[in-house]
């Protein structure tokens, strides 16, 4: 394949890589994006999500070139230089990581759910658009806290925007 | 995985014309089914051709008595779609229980009928709805689509280009889901057309993939409710058994569902 050609957390990134190259691999070892995990590798655990597009989708299972022409957020990209995203930022206040394997896909996908339900989505909600993603740590009481607390203060932001 | 060989066409016709020079070419789309199967080593294709950027396979029609959703048209955009909702609320709700929802901004309902898993969601859908599978070469009835276990009347290279359902006058879709997979354990899908006229298709409970269950037919188009099926007896002859369930369980599970999904269509 010729070189492939994406926008990564809005820089151009391209790589000359084999068309069996996954998203994540091409994160991962081509552009040192290594805070984009590896679960499971058989699209089961959500540590691997990602926004291509603005949708959240588990990388392991997307190969490079469909990705080729698309935008790509990981979570290296969601911060505004050392403010973090309010999702990120509210992980921290509530506990809502152990190990942190699993914490990166999560906060993809909490992003994502917030971004279509708005910042007055609720818990059930939040416990069932969660079920892609697996935590082998917390019992995912802090994660669903974390998400509401965000959800509410992105509304905010959004607001005061 | 294997080495291979990613392509993405802007046409039909380009599609099709790369999967004859291939020399053991596969369509991709959502990939959430053949890029697990590549990683395994279960598949190795030569080529993958990539449906999903081909714009006339992507969108939804509704006219008066049809909803046609394009082939590569994904489960996300078709549970959104505010117009389904209107008059096939049940499509919308199924797709809206197929796997995560980072599963449902890939997966593509020309992947899912192609693929015939015999615990997918929408062969219950297309068949019990009479759709008819729209192809590059042909139409098809969805009674002759499916034809048992992962497989169809699709020819080796034939592209699904569309699905179109005849809008029901009543629809519900009622799944017992695997509660790691979200496939079905059960799912009955059942719909009564503006003729009057009652299907009931089955997914999850046999090896063949979906079937019409004519007993529970016949029974609703007599009465329409859930009691109809109170005394049924549904064989376990030929149903799945597994570590989730006995055959016996699953048999219970359809008339449990078919219930299910009548009292939520009426
Ligand atoms: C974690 C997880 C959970 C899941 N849960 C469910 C669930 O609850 N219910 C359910 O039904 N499914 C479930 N699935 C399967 C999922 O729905 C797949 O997306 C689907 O089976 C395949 O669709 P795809 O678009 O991804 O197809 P692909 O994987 O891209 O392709 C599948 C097959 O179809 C062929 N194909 C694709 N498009 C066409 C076309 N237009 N014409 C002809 N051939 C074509 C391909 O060549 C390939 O052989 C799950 C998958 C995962 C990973
Ligand atoms: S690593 Fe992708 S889903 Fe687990
Ligand atoms: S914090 Fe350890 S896996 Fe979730």
């Amino acid at each position: 394949m010729p070189a492939v050609k994406l926008m990564v957390n809005g820089k151009p990134a391209s790589g000359d890589v084999e068309d069996r190259t996954l998203l994540v691999q091409f994160l991962r070892d081509h552009l040192g994006l290594t805070g984009t995990h590896v679960g499971c590798d058989t699209s089961q655990c959500g540590a691997c999500v990602v926004h291509i597009d603005g949708r959240a989708v588990k990388s392991c299972t997307v190969l490079v070139g469909q990705a080729a022409g698309a935008n790509v957020t990981t979570i290296e990209g969601i911060a505004r230089g050392d403010e973090l995203h309010p999702m990120q930022a509210a992980f921290r206040d509530n506990h809502g990581l152990q190990c942190g394997f699993c914490t990166p896909g999560m906060i993809m996908s909490a992003i994502d759910i917030v971004n279509r339900h708005g910042g007055s989505v609720d818990e059930a909600t939040v416990r069932h658009e969660l079920e892609g993603n697996i935590c082998r740590c917390t019992g995912y009481h802090n994660i669903v806290r974390s998400v509401l607390d965000a959800a509410g203060r992105m509304k905010v932001a959004q607001a005061a925007e | 995985m294997y080495a291979t060989t990613y392509h993405r066409p802007s046409s039909v016709e380009e599609a099709a014309s790369l999967f004859t020079k291939g020399t053991d070419a596969r369509y991709l789309a959502g990939g959430h089914t053949l890029i697990p199967v590549m990683k395994q080593r279960l598949a190795a294709p030569s080529d993958v051709i990539d449906l999903a950027k081909i714009p006339s396979l992507v969108g939804i029609d509704v006219s008066a008595d049809a909803v046609t959703i394009k082939g590569a048209t994904t489960y996300y955009d078709i549970a959104n779609n505010a117009q389904v909702r209107k008059v096939i609320s049940a499509l919308s709700n199924l797709t809206s229980t197929i796997g995560d929802p980072a599963v449902r901004y890939r997966g593509t309902i020309g992947g899912s009928i192609a693929n015939n898993d015999p615990a997918a969601d929408l062969p219950a859908a297309v068949v019990a709805l009479n759709a008819s599978v729209t192809t590059n070469k042909r139409s098809i009835a969805a009674d002759d689509f499916f034809k048992g276990l992962f497989s169809t009347a699709l020819d080796d290279g034939e592209i699904i280009t569309a699905v179109t359902f005849p809008i029901p006058a009543q629809a519900a879709y009622a799944k017992f889901p695997h509660p790691a997979s979200r496939f079905a354990l059960t799912g009955v899908f059942v719909a009564k057309t503006k003729a009057g006229d009652v299907r009931a298709a089955v997914t999850g409970a046999s090896q063949n993939g979906v079937m019409r269950v004519a007993a529970i037919e016949q029974a609703l188009k007599a009465n329409w409710s859930p009691s109809a099926l109170d005394n049924l007896r549904i064989p376990d002859d030929g149903l799945t058994a597994d570590i989730h369930g006995s055959a016996a369980y699953r048999a219970n599970l359809i008339k449990v569902m078919a219930q299910r999904a009548v009292t939520a269509a009426s």
